[in-house]
């Protein structure tokens, strides 16, 4: 059977027309994705049952007991944390909420270590941005920096710019100017029209001389800032005011290098500088499928994007303080649930060696570097493969992921509404 | 079967004609009934004005923009936060508030029905999940049409019919209520930058005007025969002198429909300035009133503001960023592809600005020169003009002329000569008041025989009762007791079941969403027209099978279904 229009959940391009074809209830072909689509829908390996560990290794355990354990785990402990949220859907993200109100626990997302720096110079400055749409039918100039979609977001360029066919822009690849910045020759790079190349951590002095030049303050930049030459950096400003429609797209290589959320402030405003002569939008690449899904439950829910402490009872937000790995690196937390995300591979060394120091549970599809460090796992649906549910593309269109297959799994929003009836007496949220 | 009594209420239900009388209500399974058994829980409403639910026909309560609003504003959410309490989850913020901040606050106010004001078709879904995160209120959503190449295509065409059926085919994929232009045709030029400045410049690459793209969409609203009518954010929002282009606007509105508004021209305090800069803008007030005066066929609200810290958010992207570059603060923008735009600002209204006291005098003046309430009702395009919290404290500007002037001793100085408010003697009745708060909204929006903006037998029983004795209070004297009574409701009842009591949340929610879902012929489906499919595949950015908003989304939705034109 061939199913039309499916939605790809693995990153925040959200490609909603893959074609997969299905054969007794498997997954045998996926067409239309890249590589990661194909790994992730190919390559889904689960865990068959959920399981506890024992002094010598791992026993398998019902749901109800592992639901109820968890239960115990998070009732029991003073400074619970509920971390990850970012791919699954919307539906298991939200009742994720209802129980951090309920048991005054810190509630964080994947954002903390990815984006995070990107929201807090959102706070200060806000987002000129649109939808991936708008790029795609009318931008003349792209700029990627800090980040390489060739490998993170194959099907970006395809889609929504470079490559892409749009209404004002029929001829894409004659009419659109590429510019790479980044810190060295990606595979993204090999196809830019201007590649610059910035010297590790120079990122919020180049915007800034950029940011000069727009306003006319030529004079005062030096012959090189950061290993950029004024002439680059003159000839970019001039492709940029030129523009028709400019589009500035970043990642990681801005957010968590030095300077972290001033250069994103930094880059927003020199994206708002650049609107007073054409039409300029930036926006954040999103690593996980619905991590900005994640962003906009619990704004809605609680007020904030992210690092959410309900322990006075009130929801509090203190980036720095409230945020999952600042908690586990002082050693705070005293108990762990795990959704949707692997932080055993991608926290530093200290916040996660805490989570084996603690009863952690994770809910996760998968076996991943987080299962080593946990009391529990249980498994689960995966959102988007057997699992529908809402997810928000990158530029916050919200998608409906489709149940392909059906794997006799119980959803996480399912498990997740048992823990919570469980803590509340037997009633739900 | 539930029943419930509400007896010894002082009732104004205007869409009746009733006018402070004492009497009874009955209830029955969410209805208003004859009679109910002596089995009925009891309310004794104390001789206390009694009212329809409240009805916000503009309001911004969910959906991407507001969201953002709430994502930028950290700062705001330490303005306004709560404990979880009882059946009532924690609460943040003030001026934009979480979905269950805003659904506790109208409901403590009495308010039982909303319009989400904007909603972009292409995040319909997001809309939605927030309307089932705001439990205690039926919901519904204007669809956002001013700048969409399908709708913008029909009218360069000059085809009405095809006009419509784009309409139709979108608001069902969006489960949208009405039509929304904002800014018409601008927000398509924001694309590439750039604005519109009147209703008869062309839009760039589009070859249509605003004033074509309105009337057609006015003759398309009514071919449709959608329950409300078209719902107009004029061009040139907030530019001193854009009185001329609202009352050129106005002038081109026909009177098509006797059961209703043929426009629905919104937060017309933003469009009534005259002057040509902020140096020189005064009221034009009495011009825009003397024009509504004569047209049946216009309804507006007033959009007032009130002093103090705001978030503004709309789909005139260009006239944010136009605010921007005063304010200097921080500016977020979303243009949303083939469809329309969005901004988002904060600002403070002050009484040090000569500028924001002629707003706030506009806006007042907009509500007492209007003859007849039905044609101006009471708003503040929340949170634009100011945070719907605000409404009791408008209520007893406009029944008080005493609180008016206490009020206007205090503003910057040269705002007199610039407006006519210090003249205007009229104060409005509880009656006005009724109807510019629930009978005027729910005779505009279409939804009077949904049972809403009443009290008639068969209608939802959507009951406000204030703490306040009509029959003992002098608003024009005790106008703090009439903003005190307006803040907190004794009881809000919806549906039937007592909701909200003294300000206290005591059920879980079970709000409905309505949308429209209008007929077309056979031959005018768009979900059958090669050149639209092949136009949307081409240019969106999600398949035209992803589109359409999913009935999972609306638990507990209610369609209304038009019949088909021919």
């Amino acid at each position: 059977m061939i199913e039309h229009d499916v939605v790809c959940p693995f990153c925040g391009c959200l490609c909603d027309d893959l074609e997969l074809e299905t054969e007794e209830g498997k997954i045998v072909k996926v067409q239309n994705g890249c590589a990661l689509a194909e790994s992730t829908f190919m390559n889904d390996v689960r865990l068959p049952a959920p399981i506890r560990r024992t002094e010598t290794g791992w026993e398998d355990i019902s749901y109800t007991e592992a639901i109820k354990e968890t239960a115990e785990i998070l009732q029991g402990a003073d400074r619970p944390l509920l971390y990850g949220w970012s791919s699954t859907h919307v539906e298991a993200q939200s009742i994720g909420v209802h129980i951090a109100e309920l048991i005054g626990a810190v509630i964080d997302n994947t954002s903390t270590v990815c984006h995070g720096p990107s929201i807090l110079a959102i706070q200060e400055v806000g987002h000129p941005g649109c939808t991936l749409g708008q790029v795609k039918n009318r931008a003349d100039v792209i700029i990627y920096w800090g980040c390489n979609p060739v490998e993170a977001h194959p099907r970006h360029m395809s889609r929504y710019t470079t490559y892409a066919t749009g209404f004002f822009v029929p001829n894409a690849q004659l009419e659109r100017t590429v510019i790479v910045v980044d810190t060295r020759r990606t595979d993204t790079a090999g196809i830019a029209d201007e590649f610059v190349q910035i010297e590790h951590g120079g990122d919020y002095a180049v915007l800034s001389a950029l940011r000069a030049i727009v306003r006319g303050k030529t004079s005062v930049i030096p012959a090189k800032i950061a290993g950029v030459s004024k002439e680059q950096l003159i000839r970019i400003v001039e492709i940029c005011k030129t523009a028709k429609f400019g589009a500035i797209f970043f990642g990681l290589g801005l957010t968590m290098s030095r300077g972290k959320y001033k250069n994103i402030r930094n880059a927003i405003e020199l994206t708002d500088e650049l609107n007073r002569h054409t039409k300029f939008v930036i926006s954040p690449l999103r690593g996980h499928g619905n991590v900005y899904g994640s962003n906009e439950v619990f704004t809605w829910m609680t007020g904030y994007p992210f690092a959410v402490d309900f322990a006075r009872g009130i929801a509090f937000y203190n980036p720095g303080e409230t945020t999952a790995v600042d908690i586990l690196r002082r050693g705070e937390c005293d108990a762990a649930l795990i959704v949707a995300s692997d932080p055993g591979a991608n926290f530093p060394r200290d916040a996660a060696a805490h989570l084996a120091k603690i009863p952690t549970v994770i809910i996760d599809p998968h076996v991943n570097a987080t299962t080593a460090l946990s009391r529990i796992h249980i498994p689960c649906t995966a959102a988007g493969i057997d699992a529908a549910g809402t997810a928000y593309r990158m530029d916050g269109v919200p998608i409906r992921l489709k149940k392909v297959i059906d794997r006799g799994y119980m959803d996480d929003a399912e498990i997740l509404k048992k823990i919570y009836d469980h803590l509340n007496g037997g009633k739900g949220p | 079967m539930t029943e419930l009594w509400v007896k010894n209420a002082c009732v104004i239900d205007p869409i009746r004609g009733i006018n402070g009388e004492i009497m009874d209500i009955a209830i029955r399974d969410g209805r208003i009934v004859e009679s109910v058994s002596d089995r009925a829980d009891v309310i004794d409403a104390q001789r206390c004005l009694t009212l329809p639910g409240g009805i916000d026909s503009h309001t911004h309560v969910s959906g991407t923009k507001v969201n953002f609003g709430r994502y930028m504003s950290p700062e705001d959410m330490r303005a306004g936060r709560t404990k979880r309490k009882g059946k009532m989850h924690v609460t943040s913020g003030y001026y934009v508030p979480t979905t269950f901040g805003n659904s506790y606050r109208y409901s403590a106010m009495g308010y039982t029905t909303l319009l989400e004001g904007a909603m972009a078709p292409l995040e319909a879904r997001h809309t939605h999940e927030e309307f089932t995160a705001t439990p205690h209120q039926d919901m519904m959503a204007n669809t956002l049409f001013d700048g969409n190449w399908a709708v913008m295509d029909a009218v360069r065409e000059k085809d009405i019919r095809k006009t419509a059926a784009v309409v139709a085919w979108t608001l069902k994929a969006a489960r949208g209520y009405g039509i929304k232009l904002t800014n018409p045709g601008g927000t398509e030029a924001w694309g590439f930058g750039e604005d519109l400045t009147g209703i008869h410049e062309m839009v760039p690459h589009f070859a249509v005007t605003p004033a074509e793209i309105i009337t057609t969409m006015i003759r398309a609203n009514e071919l449709l025969k959608l329950p409300h009518s078209v719902h107009l954010h004029c061009n040139n929002l907030g530019k001193p002198g854009n009185y001329q282009t609202t009352l050129e606007t106005f002038d081109i509105v026909p009177d098509l429909n006797p059961a209703r508004q043929t426009l629905y021209a919104t937060h017309v305090q933003f469009h009534a300035y005259g002057g040509g800069t902020w140096k020189n803008i005064s009221s034009k007030a009495e011009e825009i009133t003397r024009s509504v005066n004569i047209k049946p066929q216009i309804v507006m609200d007033m959009g007032q503001i009130m002093f103090g810290r705001t978030m503004t958010m709309t789909a005139d992207g260009p006239m944010e960023f136009n605010l921007h570059c005063l304010h200097h603060n921080k500016w977020s923008n979303h243009d949303v592809e083939l469809e329309t735009g969005s901004g988002i600002i904060p600002v403070t209204y002050s009484k040090k600005s000569a500028v924001n006291c002629i707003m706030w005098a506009i806006g007042l003046e907009l509500a007492l020169l209007t003859k007849n309430p039905y044609q101006c009702l009471l708003e503040t395009d929340n949170p634009n003009g100011a945070p719907f919290v605000k409404y009791p404290e408008i209520i007893g500007l406009l029944m008080s002329k005493r609180y008016r002037d206490e009020e206007c001793a205090t503003l910057a100085t040269g705002v007199e000569q610039r407006t006519s408010l210090f003249a205007l003697e009229r104060e409005l009745d509880w009656h006005d008041i009724a109807v510019m708060t629930r009978a005027g909204q729910a005779k505009a929006l279409g939804i009077v025989n949904q049972g809403k903006g009443h009290l008639g037998i068969g209608a939802e029983a959507d009951i406000a009762i204030y703490p306040i004795r009509t029959d003992s209070v002098d608003p024009a004297r005790e106008y703090r007791k009439v903003v005190e009574g307006f803040q907190k409701t004794r009881y809000t009842i919806k549906r039937g079941r007592v909701v909200s009591r003294e300000g206290e949340i005591i059920v879980d929610g079970a709000n409905a969403t309505f949308w429209v879902d209008a007929k077309v012929p056979e031959d005018l489906k768009m979900e059958n027209d090669p050149e639209f499919i092949k136009r949307f595949e081409q240019f969106y950015t999600v398949r035209m099978s992803n589109y359409p908003v999913q009935d999972v989304y609306l638990p507990r939705g209610r369609r209304i279904e038009t019949e088909v034109f021919t």
